[in-house]
C-alpha cells in the first residue's frame, strides 16, 4: 500500500489561538511544553496504537486545530495519569488532553459509543443503569432490589436530569427526551 | 516516600456510602461485602438517597467540565446535607468526587459558577466534607497492623495487587502521595496471611478508563491482556484490586479476551473489600463472590 505522502504545513491553515483555546478549556500549562516525550514514552495507550500525546501537543501548540479535534486517536487516552505525574516541566498532559477533548466535542467532534453513556446518565442517572439480572443478584444477595440512587427516586433523576439541561450538556450530545 | 500517617480520633464514625455505577448495577457481591465488613471495622454506612453516576470522568469529564462538576457537586451536597464524609469503593468515582471537592473548595469562581447552577434545587456546595476511598480509609487510619490483627481467616495465597490509576493519580489530589512505586495495599494484603507477588508493569493502567473501553473495546481489551499475561508468568492465585471498574475490566474482561483474542487465563478477581471480608471470617456469599465472570473457586479452596 502507498504512504500517505506528508503535506507540508500550510501557514494560513492554521489557528494560532488553538492553544490559547486549550488553555482555557483546562489546559493551562500546554505552553510549558518542551517536546522532550516524556508523556509519549510513558504512554500505555501508545504502545499499542497510534495516540501520541506529544504529537497532539505539538499540532495543538502549532495552530493545527482541526486535524487535532477530528483526531479518533485523541479518544485513546485512558486518563492514567502517568504522563501527568512525569512531565519534567508540569504540563500536566493529561489535563492538556481532556481540554482538547471538552474542545473537540463543542465543535461537534464525538463518538457516537460515548453520546450513548452520556445520555443513559440522562434517562437514568447512570452511566451504568441496573438491568434485569443484576436486579435479580442484587435480591438473592439480600440487598435491595434496586440501589438507593436515582434509581430509587423519580425526583432525584429529575434533578440531575435538569442540571444538563442547564448547562446544556443535553443539547451538546445531541441528547432526546422522550 | 509514602506518607502515612496515623488516624486521628476514634475510627468509629459514620460515612456516606457513595455506590456509583458499577458496583451497585454490576459488581453488587462488592456493595454486599462492604456493608458485611462494616461492622468489624466500627464503619456505619448511612445510604446517599438520590444519588447517581459520580459522574464517569471517562465521558463526562472528557466531554464537559462544567456538566461534571456541576453533577458532581450534586452528589457532594448530599453527603453535606448527611453531615458526613464519603467513602466511596471505586476509584473512578474517587477520582471524580474528590477532585470535584478539592476544585470547589479552592476556586470560588468555579463554586460560584456551580451554585447558580444547583440554587434552583435548594442545594448549595459549601465545602464542608472530604471524599475518602476505602482503600485510603483502611491504609492510613487503620493500617496493616492492625487489620492484621483482626485476621480470623489468614488467605494462604500469591495474589497480584492492582492499584488502579484513579486511586493514586492525580498525586496533586490524592491523601498518599505515591504515585509511581506505592507499597501500601500490597502491605494491606499480606496483613491478611497472602503473598504480594511482584509481576512486570504492576503499576500500569487496566486499559478501562478515559472512555477507551467505551469505543474503543480492542485497545482496551488488548492492555488488560497484557496486564493478564503478566500476572499469569508471576504464578499468581488471584488478583485483588480496590476498584470496581478495574474488577470489571479483568474479570468481565477475561471472557470477552477469551472470546476475541482466543486466550483463557481464568485468574479469580476479587475486590479488596471481598478479600479483606474473607479474612475476617465471613463466608464467601458473604461477601459476593457467587456472581464473578470467572470462577472465584480456586481462592475459596485455598482458605
Amino acid at each position: 500500500m502507498a504512504e500517505t505522502p506528508k503535506k507540508p504545513l500550510k501557514l494560513d491553515e492554521l489557528d494560532k489561538g488553538f492553544a490559547e483555546e486549550v488553555a482555557k478549556a483546562g489546559g493551562e500549562k500546554i505552553n510549558l511544553c518542551i517536546q522532550c516525550g516524556t508523556c509519549t514514552a510513558s504512554c500505555p495507550s501508545g504502545r499499542r496504537t497510534a495516540f501520541r500525546t506529544r504529537q497532539i501537543i505539538r499540532k495543538a501548540m502549532l495552530g493545527c486545530k482541526e486535524p487535532v479535534l477530528a483526531d479518533k486517536d485523541l479518544w485513546l487516552c485512558t486518563t492514567c495519569y502517568t504522563c501527568l505525574e512525569r512531565c519534567p516541566r508540569g504540563v500536566d498532559p493529561t489535563d492538556v488532553i481532556l481540554a482538547i477533548r471538552n474542545t473537540a466535542v463543542k465543535s461537534g467532534h464525538m463518538l457516537d459509543r460515548h453520546r450513548q453513556v452520556a445520555s443513559m446518565v440522562m434517562k437514568s442517572g447512570h452511566a451504568v443503569p441496573i438491568d434485569e439480572a443484576n436486579r435479580k443478584t442484587r435480591v438473592a444477595m439480600g440487598l435491595n432490589e434496586v440501589p438507593p440512587t436515582t434509581h430509587k427516586s423519580p425526583e432525584a433523576l429529575k434533578e440531575v436530569q435538569e442540571i444538563t439541561k442547564k448547562t446544556g450538556f443535553d443539547k451538546l450530545v445531541h441528547h432526546e427526551w422522550k | 516516600m509514602e506518607i502515612v500517617r496515623k488516624a486521628e480520633g476514634p475510627l468509629t464514625k459514620p460515612y456516606a456510602f457513595f455506590l456509583g455505577c458499577m458496583i451497585p448495577n454490576r459488581y453488587p457481591g462488592i456493595e454486599l461485602a462492604m456493608r458485611n465488613i462494616a461492622p468489624a471495622l466500627d464503619i456505619e454506612l448511612r445510604d446517599m438517597e438520590g444519588a447517581s453516576c459520580c459522574p464517569a470522568p471517562g465521558v463526562f469529564k472528557s466531554f464537559d467540565k462544567t456538566t461534571w462538576l456541576a453533577l458532581a457537586a450534586r452528589n457532594l451536597v448530599i453527603a453535606e446535607s448527611m453531615g458526613c464524609d464519603i467513602l466511596t469503593l471505586c476509584s473512578g468515582c474517587y477520582g471524580t468526587l474528590k477532585e470535584a471537592n478539592e476544585i470547589l473548595k479552592a476556586d470560588p469562581d468555579q463554586k460560584e459558577k456551580v451554585n447558580q447552577i444547583l440554587k434552583e434545587f435548594e442545594k448549595e456546595f459549601h465545602g464542608t466534607i472530604q471524599v475518602r476511598h476505602v482503600a485510603e480509609v483502611l491504609a492510613l487510619d487503620y493500617g496493616p497492623e492492625k487489620l492484621r490483627s483482626m485476621v480470623k481467616k489468614p488467605l494462604p495465597m500469591k495474589a497480584a495487587v492492582h492499584y488502579g490509576c484513579h486511586l493514586l493519580r492525580p498525586s496533586k489530589y490524592r491523601e498518599i502521595k505515591s504515585p509511581e512505586r506505592p507499597r501500601f495495599l500490597d502491605d494491606m494484603v499480606e496483613a491478611l496471611g497472602a503473598k504480594s507477588i511482584p509481576y512486570r508493569d504492576k503499576n500500569m493502567c487496566c486499559g478501562a478508563g478515559g472512555g477507551v473501553r467505551t469505543a474503543s473495546l480492542d485497545v482496551s481489551l488488548d492492555m488488560a491482556r497484557e496486564k493478564l499475561q503478566n500476572i499469569k508468568e508471576a504464578g499468581a492465585d488471584l488478583i485483588v484490586t480496590p476498584c470496581g471498574f478495574c474488577v470489571f475490566q479483568f474479570d468481565r474482561g477475561q471472557i470477552e479476551i477469551r472470546d476475541k483474542f482466543g486466550v483463557e487465563f481464568n485468574i479469580p478477581v476479587l475486590h479488596y473489600v471481598q478479600f479483606l471480608g474473607l479474612a475476617l471470617g465471613l463466608p464467601p456469599d458473604k461477601v459476593g463472590l457467587q456472581n464473578n465472570a470467572v470462577s472465584t473457586e480456586p481462592v475459596i479452596s485455598k482458605i
